[in-house]
């Protein structure tokens, strides 16, 4: 698989703070990776230091072979910082028309056009941004970072400001530019999104990487759940595998199962072990 | 690209009614100004035809052109201000410039655009301002400046100087403290020049030194001063002598050397923006 970010050994302090400890992390091409972390982990200072505008004190970034901060890096790069804001007297319209023409898109009205409505915002096109939900603006913001067809997505708490059915709209989104071959590196709190979507999750907590993998990986078997007559029974060394075992032992000894349920840890599970792991 | 950025930061100030606003209050300005204009030679003709040897007409236009060049260097200067003193800390702070810092846009591109908005804008403000101003006074006085190109290029560079200056100290101050900091040294740079023509009426050294080695350090008070000057350079005669006997009188020509060190001053004030620019983290 093509590598469309590299993370090697990054480094960062501000001041005496350690943001980044030697981060490594790739993102292949086609490929969505959640990163996690609690706040101050130095998630979002990763994300940075992918689009250049943080230095890196030690290691190196590189965009799609290119490295991070380089003309050749921002032209293969779309991005949407958590804390952004657009000028308010713009229009959603002359909002991607500059942002087409500072990376050089020749997609014109037709890209506009395809973007708006990808994030739902057909109608809003001539709309002033100040007069926009956060919402809306989120939404727009997602359309800004994919102008110019970017081989690489940052999106930094993409979801934060979207009502459920706007999730559901980004996920869409998300699952589409995978079809596509887009790499996204999707920076989120919301476990649950990042466990639909991600083909990998990678958790960092004090600017070091604690555990990484695909969701399924890190969510551990937790034992076989059995409602009998006589009531609910955990056996929790028990494997998806020995159910019709359990369930014809139970049988022969004259009990009536009413249902069967495999146990896994969730995400959440994993990522407040890795934590608290960390932590400890 | 840098026409990319120039052109949006014009459409913003622009769309924010800006222009409209420092319109508005330029046509006041020079409304007033007007007013005074008229007042004064009014009181010229009366006064009949004064000392001997000395064109009162000329001594008039002078003063009250001075006052409106110091006015004009004043508004252009506020513009210059607010066009800029937000530029990069000031719009990182808000998240306006990262989305446009990951385009293939350099931090250099991202200035020059900044600065090609701001300075433009201002140096035909003022151009625009101090023509004005100079054909209301031959309106009602008669009176014409003898140099006109050079005063008003000497306005142009100087705010040119100043919006520079706001756009550096964008990168390393807040918007409230850069400005305050922008406005404090064009105060100093004014103070700097009355110390000198004080100076120069009391033949003092000393206050002749500071006004040149501030000249220097801020060039634009330098620039305002060479175009005062020139406004009578032809001027000679007990004209010459009353006209150096009032507020305005002891303004310094420039010589070939302060353009060039404007303009060479320019590009070190580009050069500690860009590498400032250059090692922030957004």
């Amino acid at each position: 698989m093509t590598v469309a970010l590299s993370v090697t050994g990054l480094q960062k302090a501000y001041g005496s703070v350690r943001a980044l400890v030697g981060v490594d992390l790739d993102v292949g091409e086609g490929e969505l990776v959640g990163l996690l972390g609690p706040n101050g982990a130095g998630k979002s200072t990763l994300v940075k230091a992918a689009c250049g505008l943080v230095r890196p004190g030690g290691g190196t970034v590189s965009v799609c072979g290119a490295p991070a901060g380089t003309a050749a890096a921002h032209a293969s790069l779309g991005y949407l910082a958590e804390l952004f804001r657009f000028p308010d007297w713009c229009t959603a319209q002359e909002l991607l028309v500059l942002h087409q023409r500072l990376a050089g898109s020749g997609g014109g009205a037709a890209e506009r056009a395809e973007l708006l409505e990808l994030v739902g915002l057909s109608e809003a096109a001539e709309r002033r941004i100040g007069t926009m939900s956060k919402g809306m603006q989120q939404r727009l913001g997602l359309a800004q970072a994919l102008v110019g067809t970017p081989r690489l997505l940052l999106l930094d708490e993409p979801t934060s400001a979207l009502d459920p059915a706007g999730r559901r709209t980004v996920r869409a989104l998300l699952e589409e530019l995978r079809s596509r071959g887009v790499a996204v590196l999707l920076n989120s709190h919301l476990l649950s999104e990042v466990e639909l979507v991600c083909d990998r999750v990678a958790i960092i907590d004090r600017g070091g990487l604690v555990a990484a993998g695909s969701p399924e990986e890190l969510s551990r078997p937790g034992g076989v759940e059995v409602e009998t007559g006589s009531g609910l029974r955990v056996l929790e060394a028990a494997s998806r595998g020995e159910v019709p075992r359990i369930v014809r032992e139970l049988v022969a000894a004259g009990e009536e199962v009413y249902g069967v349920r495999v146990l896994r840890s969730s995400l959440e599970d994993a990522y407040l072990e890795a934590v608290d792991g960390a932590a400890g | 690209m840098v026409r990319v950025i120039a052109a949006f930061t014009l459409r913003e100030s622009l769309r924010r009614r800006i222009f409209a606003v420092v319109g508005v209050l330029t046509v006041a300005f020079l409304a007033l100004y007007g007013v005074g204009a008229w007042q004064l030679y009014q009181e010229v003709d009366d006064l009949g035809p004064g000392l001997a040897g000395v064109e009162p007409e000329i001594v008039a236009g002078a003063t009250i052109l001075g006052l409106a060049m110091f006015g004009t260097l004043f508004l252009g200067t506020v513009l210059a201000v607010f066009l800029t003193l937000g530029a990069v800390r000031g719009d990182a702070e808000r998240g306006l410039l990262q989305p446009l810092l990951v385009r293939p846009v350099s931090r250099r591109t991202l200035l020059l655009g900044r600065f090609a908005a701001a300075a433009g804008v201002c140096a035909v403000y003022v151009v625009l301002v101090f023509f004005a101003a100079t054909v209301i006074t031959w309106a009602f006085g008669g009176w014409w400046p003898d140099r006109i190109l050079g005063p008003m290029l000497g306005l142009a560079l100087g705010v040119a100087i100043i919006a520079a200056l706001s756009l550096t100290g964008s990168v390393f101050l807040s918007s409230t403290a850069n400005g305050i900091a922008i406005f404090m040294v064009f105060g100093a740079g004014l103070v700097a020049g009355l110390l000198g023509q004080i100076g120069e009426a009391l033949s003092s050294e000393t206050l002749d030194g500071v006004a040149r080695a501030v000249s220097w350090a801020l060039p634009f008070e330098g620039l305002y001063q060479a175009a005062l000057a020139a406004l009578t350079e032809d001027t000679v005669g007990f004209t010459r002598l009353a006209i150096d006997l009032g507020p305005f009188g002891g303004a310094e020509p420039a010589g070939l050397g302060l353009w060039a060190w404007s303009l060479a001053y320019l590009g070190l004030v580009g050069v500690v923006a860009l590498r400032g620019f250059a090692r922030r983290d957004l």
